[in-house]
């Protein structure tokens, strides 16, 4: 079973949007992302999909085709990056509080300015409170699983809610690497087709969509898209296990490597996962207790289960590609430290913001995490009453230049 | 990971380096290895120096970062050496491979004192006598696949004919040429 191959992130994202075969894709290119519908057009003009690709003049544009698109009972799908995100902002709130099950390919790169166009997450923390569920992947390969198990989580009754899959610009998208497919059939019975309860063109129910929404009931409808984000997590488990059955690979909140023991560990998300993983590996091999929590589920947050993973850690390090300016911390490190704070667990944590703008974030980087990490435990151990340490400048950064 | 090897490309922009660093991946890849194949995106002009990246190793492979040791460096164009640090980080253990006519003295002196080994090949002599026209890129793939050993000849050739198929759907009347290239810098290329 599988098909041993090997792509880029952005053909990894293509080939699953091919194999899903969606009724619209609208999309703008924007760079690192260009790619995803460039090749997906290909596949339109080849016959491969049944899909009606909507080239339209901007983003906005874009996640308007596909707000239409699913409100009138279709499947639709964009793809963009960064300031492309941005300029769709307006209809990223629309699609989520239409209950739209839209499913987005996010190829994260920072949002200008200046202008840049390589990696870091501000574009996905730009939307993180916008009601879309956000899937983080390492590699091509989790890009495409993702988005394989995206329509079914997305489009679930007891959910219904927009969903982005992210993967980082350039350093996956443009990276060829070995991945392994599931045949066209397997992925199509897996992702079933698109039976909405409630659409535009079923003419035997004529409905409003997006009507204006006052005092008497917008609060409720935030509190049913608040519900269905919470039904999100046992549908994205349940969707989970049910791919690991036709995959053999095994998705969960998030990743636990060498977690179990570790002493020093580190939460991030995305490639730099990948990365850890090889320093945890170094650190092991010389008896250091190093291990790795790597978020996949961003949105909904799955603030008590990390805590719980988090309980026996010595030292934690939350990783942040992207800045929040708020002279407080990373917007991971403020949401692991609060799941930690509520569901008491007083490990001493510390925030690095890191891989701004595309800089490169090396093994050695990862390896000088954890020696501050050991630092911060041996301070914390010197505690005989047990009494927990603060750390001090817990709002830190890993890469930046200072001279 | 001890059998990983890791391969730095530097060459212009315009050259074919990333292409052939994307080429060696699939050429590995096809002999059942795992593989890295990426470029280092910066301003893209023709004529910019450009880095470009493989690895490649018999286990899966995590890391997500730029190369800064490298086992080997490939050198595209010879003008490069006056203005890139090419043997950067690069193993003593290793070794580099330059596009060159100078010859062994010469290009040492542009090396920094590097301990290891150090390959050249005349790839526009390769390119112009098998493809008419200067492509410095196939010839530079067939040179580093040598130095390397990451496969045998015959196996490399082999998988290159199906890339070259794939690559040159249409246009395969350049892929005679673009075998004999290989097969030609198979045996041109030399330490010095």
């Amino acid at each position: 079973m599988g098909i041993r191959e090997r792509l880029s992130g952005n053909e990894a994202a293509a080939i699953a949007m091919k194999q899903i075969n969606p009724d619209v894709v609208a999309a703008f290119p924007i760079t690192p992302s260009t790619e995803i519908p460039q090749y997906f057009s290909s596949f339109v003009s080849n016959g491969q999909v049944d899909t009606e690709f909507v080239a339209v003049e901007s983003e906005h544009s874009a996640m308007s085709a596909c707000i239409g698109a699913q409100s009138a009972g279709a499947r639709a799908m964009t793809a963009t990056s960064a300031n492309g995100l941005s300029l769709m902002w307006e209809m990223i709130y629309i699609a989520s509080s239409l209950r739209l099950p839209i499913v987005m390919s996010l190829v994260n790169r920072a949002v200008s300015g200046p202008l840049n166009i390589h990696n870091d997450h501000s574009d996905a923390m730009g939307v993180r409170d916008a009601g879309w569920i956000m899937l983080f992947s390492e590699n091509n390969q989790e890009a495409y699983d993702n988005l394989l198990m995206a329509h079914r989580i997305a489009e679930h009754k007891d959910v219904q809610l927009p969903l982005m899959v992210c993967q980082d610009g350039f350093i996956t998208s443009h990276s060829i690497e070995n991945i392994e497919l599931l045949e066209d059939d397997i992925v199509k019975k897996f992702v079933g087709s698109y039976k909405p309860e409630h659409y535009l063109l079923n003419d035997k129910e004529p409905i409003a969509v997006g009507p204006l929404d006052l005092q008497a009931y917008l609060f409720e409808h935030k509190a049913q898209q608040a519900i269905a984000m919470k039904n999100a997590k046992k549908v994205i488990k349940e969707v989970s296990e049910e791919f690991k059955k036709i995959s053999g690979r095994k998705y969960e909140f998030f990743e636990k490597y060498k977690l179990d023991d570790a002493e020093m560990v580190i939460v991030c998300m995305n490639s730099t996962a990948g990365t850890t993983k090889a320093a945890v590996d170094e650190l092991r091999a010389q008896g250091i207790k190093a291990g790795l929590l790597k978020v996949r589920m961003f949105r909904p947050f799955p603030a008590e289960e990390i805590a719980e993973a988090l309980k026996n850690a010595k030292a934690v390090a939350i990783l942040d590609k992207a800045d929040s300016l708020n002279a407080a911390g990373g917007a991971l490190y403020e949401d692991v430290t609060s799941g930690m704070f509520i569901n008491n667990v007083n490990v001493p944590t510390v925030n690095y913001v890191y891989g701004i703008g595309g800089r490169d974030t090396t093994v050695a980087d990862i390896k000088s995490v954890y020696k501050d990490l050991e630092v911060i435990a041996f301070e914390q151990s010197k505690q005989v009453d047990g009494t927990k340490i603060k750390v001090e400048n817990p709002y830190r950064y890993l890469g930046l230049r200072t001279k | 990971m001890s059998n990983l090897i890791e391969i730095r490309w530097h060459g212009r922009g315009g050259q074919g380096a990333k292409t052939a660093s994307l080429l060696l991946a699939d050429a590995a890849f096809n002999t059942g290895k795992y593989i890295q194949g990426f470029p280092e995106y910066g301003p893209e002009r023709m004529g910019a120096p450009i880095t470009a990246y493989n690895r490649i190793s018999d286990e899966p492979i995590t890391v997500h970062s730029n190369i800064y040791e490298p086992d080997y460096v490939v050198v595209v164009d010879d003008s490069l050496l006056e203005c890139v640090d090419v043997t950067a980080g690069l193993k003593s253990s290793g070794a580099i491979i330059i596009n060159s006519t100078k010859n062994g003295e010469e290009l040492r002196k542009y090396l920094k004192g590097y301990e290891g080994d150090v390959y050249k090949i005349d790839a526009r002599k390769v390119s112009m006598e098998t493809l008419g026209k200067y492509f410095p890129n196939t010839p530079m793939l067939a040179a580093v696949v040598k130095v390397s050993n990451i496969m045998s000849d015959e196996a490399f050739l082999e998988d290159m004919i199906g890339s070259f198929k794939h690559k040159f759907a249409k246009k395969p009347e350049v892929i005679d040429g673009n075998m004999k290239a290989l097969e030609m810098a198979l045996k041109e290329v030399t330490k010095v």
